[in-house]
Formats: C-alpha cells, structure tokens, sequence
C-alpha cells in the first residue's frame, strides 16, 4: 500500500482498501468483495464448484441473486426452452441452499442485476462489486470499484469472498462543458465509447470525470460506467457526490438514519486526490456531442444521426458495413426499421422509460416496427404504470412487457428476426447479438422512440423541437 | 482441477476477423445450459450452420480436424464482449488448446487460463506471419514461454506468472484463495465493511 500522504484515485482508495494480500511478481493480490450479484446464466457451474468441494457459500449476506437473463418478458411466463426454465430454477434452488436472498419472481424486487441491486440500495459508494457480467461496470456510477467475471471466479467468490487480481491501470476520461438539451447520457456515452475504441480501455479501470459527467444524474451515469466494457475497461467509475448520497438516501439496504450521515461522509472520502496521476488521459468536449447511433457491428462504430457512414478501414470493418447493409459516405437514415427495443441494464430505467414515452406520446409507431418497451426491473415498472407510461407506450402500439434482459441478448426468445433492423437501447450490436443475422443499431431512448414513429433511424429533436429552438 | 498446458506443437487456423465477439464464439441462446460440457458443438455456431441448422459445406471450421490443429490465430481484439466463460469452454471443447492474437480481452483471458486453453499476444509482426501462414506449423513452450513459427528462431511471449504456475504445475487458484482464509477472516475483523 503506498504512504497515505501520496494522492491517490478514486479507484486506488477503493482497491487499497480492499487488499487482503498485496500482489507480487509471483502471484496476484487479494481483492476482497462486498457485495456478489449472481444471476441464472453464470452461476450454475459456479455453486456446482463448490457443492463438489463441499465449500458453503461463504457470505451469503454480501450474496444477492436475481433472475433476468432466461425469464420470459410475456405476461404467462412461458419459457423459450425448458432448459431455460430447468437454468431458472437451479439458481432457486442454489438460493435456498445456500442461504442467498434472492430476488425471485414474486419478490417485487426482480430485475435486470444492475437495475435491481442499485435500486434496493445495495451498490454503495467505496466498494467491490462483482458479478458474472460484464456489465457489472455499471455500478461503478457510485463510485463502486465493480466489474465482471467469468464463472470459476464467480465460484471463488461465493466461497472465499475474494479475488484474485492484478491491479489494472488508470484511466481518465474527462468531458468537458454541458450536453446540449436533447442530448442524453447515451448519447455521450456512444460518443465516449467512439473516442477511446473498441478495445481502447483494455487494462484499464476508467474514471469519467468532467462537467457534462457531474452534470448526469445517477441513471445517466449508470448508463455511461455500463458501457465501459465496450471500450474494452473492465470499470468504470465516477466520484460519489451529493447526487449519489440523495440517490441512496432512505434505500433498502443502506444505513438508516445517522447512521446513513455517517456512511454518506465515508461515501465522500474517496474523491480522487487533486494531485492524482492516471496512466493515460483522455479529453472530449460535451458541448459538440448530438444524438448518436452505431452504424457497425462494434459498440465504438458509432456517428452523429444524419452523418454518413464513414469509409471502412479494411476488412473487419467492410464486413461489418455490408452486414448492417449500409453504404460507405451515405447516411444510415434510410433504412427501414423493422424492430425497436427500449430496455437493459443500459437503459431500463425509469428516466429512460420517461424520454421514450416524451416522445412518444400522442403519436403512433409505424407500420411494419414491431416495438417493445421492457422495464429494467419490477420497480421500474411500477414506477412507469403509477405515472402511466405504459398507457403512453400501449397507445402508441408499442408492447409493455414483463422485466428482464429481454431482447438485449435475446436468449428468452425475445429475438429481432434474421436480416431485420433494429433500434435498440441496449449495449451490444455484434453480429447476431439480438438473434441470427439481426441487425442493430445502438441509441437512446429518445432516439429509438422517434425511429420507432419514423420507421427510419430517427433524430429524436425532430420531435421533441429543440432542433427548432436551437 | 485446472487443466494443465506445458507444450505444443500444432497447425494453426485462421481467424483473420478482427473483434470477434463472445457472441460470435458462442451464442447467447445456448447459455442456458447448467453444465460446462458439450458447448464445442455450439462453437461458432452462427458461422457453421444455416438458418435450417444445416452445416454450411465451404466453412472450414465444421472439417477441421482438432487433433492436428489446436491453435486458433485471430484478428485484433479477440474475444471481446460478454464475460461468459462459455466461450473458453466452447473452444476448449470444439479442439482448441491456444489462442494467439495481438490483442485478447481482459475477461476472456482470464477465464482461458482458467480452462487450459492459452491465450498468446504477440506483436504485430509476428500476427502477420502467422495471419499469412493459414495451417503453419507452431511450436508453443509455455515454460520458456517461447513461440516458434516453423524453424525460425523462437519468439519470446509473456504469461500472466501464477497463471502460468497454475498451468503448469496444475496449481489450484480456488485451492489457493482458500487457502488464505485465515488473512480473509482477519481482514474481516479489522475492516468494518
């Protein structure tokens, strides 16, 4: 650990603080965890781990489960496959094995993991949060130090309560001025993503720092820490603010009364130092960013709506163009959308079910766009109907759906069919993410509720005037 | 127990792509499995089969024979996207022992190490030779920790060293975490977590 009088990171007071054994050359350090999410997909083989070693689960009160992934989003909760079901179950039966709360199907609580747990006030600023998904990065809104694993580390934690880890290195990324009205924290985060590249961030922990970053409220932000993976960073991480401390205040799983004052005043000593140094720096100015969208099959082949598709660069990227059927130096407006999917742990909130139906309300989806709404999680939705969003979303034609990951990585049978193109609020726009030969496009809530009326990928300030205005 | 790798000598495939995803390497609507067996039927799956499920004549990969080639040489930013360990298992399962690349993601690598199957980053000069080499024979010693491409002089590759510990001497990383619960549980008293 260095001398307590050398400026540190938000991310180096987090890590500090959790080393139970420093690394060395021969072996990795350490990390203990406060808090273990585990979902359906990529915990199975993980308690089967433990079951075999006769190894109980550790800290079943820093354990959290809940089901998102393989559930169905119909109201008859009918499976895809009954292996799906038979993956949902096992993870019920794990929970009460090992004595794991879990956020079942009539809890009120079921979610989209990283909906769920920072609603239920389980993300806290300051700590270690895993689980086995890679967008686990979202957490780090809080100023959590949170990312993903894979299944046999899933398995070391839920009988140790730590890691082993190499402490990555620091990044900062800085974004200047305030975003534009009508410019979402998607938005930015596209643009962000763009400017650091696909694998850009690799190695790296991120800190978004910046006006426009202490300007998002905690659901933006959560949107920018999600996406850090796509830049390759395993997290990302923003400092804990007052915003953070309103956001957590009176929550669940938080300290209650003074003791919350208490814990709000921890929260806030891990601001990163003055004099704190990164590894690499990177700048963006937020006040030239506007509604973006993807126009490949990577998450960082992102441009500004309206913008023409740029040349590719050599075959992965000519592929990628030829499979999203679009053409070098022409816009990407042309297209006909054929689904849109407004949802995720990306952008399954209530503020993004909000900017949807802004846009949507009084208005009608195309013809031939299939469009679903799917709330992050049980509370997001009740959230939505108690203020009537699913009456706007319903009345439009759009179809308001039980919570889940849903059509973000469509393994529940919520899928885009083969050569259709979709606008998704989602994370990931791989070749076939959301179905075989799918194509998607990533954007904003706004902006897929303004694709979904035009039925072509559509600048959500077309409806909502502030082009006009500006 | 892990896996163990100390050597191999095996004709390489050809992966030119670049960033081809954990949903390329095994598709979402197959990890509702509960096992970790049996997914190298599922590798690449989108690539291998049609709409129909019918294997797709002219692709390479539903030929190939594993025993002869058990090296996997693809594009940049191999790997990257879900965390899922799937993807190493998929590939462990359809043949596969190494991986090289000039770059590997983060998760990937670690969950392939986990797994016996090797991921390798080499510099770009060495990607190309082996990206214009489809079928090349390479050498791998993971304890010199040197690559050789047919008889040229052998490169030098870095492995990650417990990683490489682990592999090699088949130590147990679950093994050695709980072996270290005296200082978990000490941590645990000190800190008011």
């Amino acid at each position: 650990m260095p001398p307590s009088n050398s400026p540190r990171t938000l991310f180096d007071k987090v890590w500090d603080a959790h080393m139970v054994v420093p690394e060395t050359t021969d072996a990795p350090g350490v990390l203990y965890v406060d808090l273990h999410l585990v979902h359906e997909v990529t915990s199975p083989q993980a308690f089967a781990d433990i079951d075999a070693r006769g190894l109980k689960v550790r800290r079943p009160d820093r354990t959290f489960g809940t089901l998102d992934h393989s559930t169905p989003t119909n109201l008859e909760r009918s499976y895809v496959t009954p292996e799906a079901e038979a993956q949902v179950s096992t993870l019920e039966r794990n929970c009460a094995k090992h004595g794991v709360t879990l956020a079942g199907w009539d809890s009120g609580d079921r979610g989209v993991v990283h909906v769920m747990a920072p609603e239920l006030g389980l993300t806290q600023p300051g700590t270690v949060v895993v689980c086995g998904d890679s967008h686990t990065a979202t957490h780090g809104a809080f100023g959590a130090l949170a990312f993903g694993i894979g299944t046999s580390e899933v398995g070391h934690v839920l009988a140790t309560q730590c890691l082993l880890q190499r402490k990555p290195k620091r990044m900062r990324f800085t974004v200047d001025g305030q975003l534009q009205p009508g410019v979402s924290a998607k938005d930015l985060t596209l643009a962000v993503i763009a400017a650091i590249g696909f694998g850009g961030g690799s190695g790296y922990v991120i800190e978004y720092a910046g006006d426009a970053i202490r300007a998002l409220d905690m659901e933006g932000r959560m949107t920018l820490c999600n996406m850090s993976i796509e830049a390759g960073a395993r997290a990302g991480m923003v400092l804990p603010d007052e915003k953070t401390v309103a956001y957590l205040r009176g929550r669940r799983h938080v300290p209650q009364d003074e003791a919350f004052e208490r814990a709000a005043e921890h929260w806030l000593s891990f601001a990163t130092d003055l004099d704190a140094s990164f590894d690499k720096e990177l700048r963006l100015d937020g006040r030239f960013i506007t509604p973006m969208a993807t126009f490949g099959t990577t998450p960082d082949a992102a441009i500004p709506i309206g913008a023409a598709a740029p040349t590719p660069r050599g075959d992965s990227e000519r592929k990628a163009l030829a499979y999203m059927r679009f053409t070098a130096n022409e816009p990407t407006t042309r297209e006909p959308v054929h689904v849109v999917f407004i949802g995720s742990c990306t952008n399954g909130r209530l503020s993004d079910l909000r900017a949807a139906a802004d846009v949507l309300r009084g208005r009608k989806v195309a013809d031939g766009v299939r469009m679903l709404v799917v709330p992050g999680s049980e509370a997001v939705k009740r959230d939505a109907e108690a203020e009537g969003l699913d009456r706007v979303f319903e009345a439009a034609g759009a179809e308001w759906r039980q919570p889940g990951c849903s059509m973000c990585i469509a393994m529940n049978g919520d899928v885009v069919p083969p050569g259709k193109l979709a606008v998704s609020t989602s994370n990931r726009n791989f070749e076939g993410r959301q179905g075989k030969g799918a194509r998607t496009i990533l954007a904003s809530p706004a902006t897929a509720a303004a694709s979904a009326i035009a039925g072509v990928l559509t600048d959500p300030r077309v409806f909502t005037r502030e082009l006009e205005d500006a | 127990m892990p896996e163990q790798f100390t050597q191999l000598t095996s004709h390489t495939f050809v992966l030119p792509q670049e960033s081809i995803d954990t949903d390329q390497i095994i598709p979402a609507r197959f990890l509702t499995t509960t096992t970790r067996t049996g997914l190298g039927a599922k590798a690449f799956y989108d690539w291998r089969y049609d709409a129909s499920g019918a294997p797709i004549a002219d692709q390479p990969l539903n030929t190939l024979d594993t025993s002869e080639t058990r090296i996997l040489v693809a594009g940049d930013n191999f790997a990257c996207g879900s965390s899922r360990e799937h993807a190493p298992w998929a590939l462990f399962d359809y043949g596969f022992r190494a991986v090289i690349s000039t770059s590997i993601a983060d998760i990937f690598s670690s969950n392939a190490l986990k797994n016996g199957l090797l991921p390798i980053v080499v510099d770009a000069e060495t990607h190309a030779r082996l990206l214009a080499d489809p079928g090349g024979r390479v050498g791998i010693d993971l304890e010199r920790e040197e690559l050789t491409i047919g008889n040229a002089p052998p490169i030098k590759f870095a492995v990650e060293p417990f990683a490489r510990r682990c592999l090699i001497e088949g130590v147990d990383p679950l093994g050695w975490l709980t072996d270290h619960l005296p200082q978990i549980e000490e941590f645990e008293r000190g800190h008011a977590l």
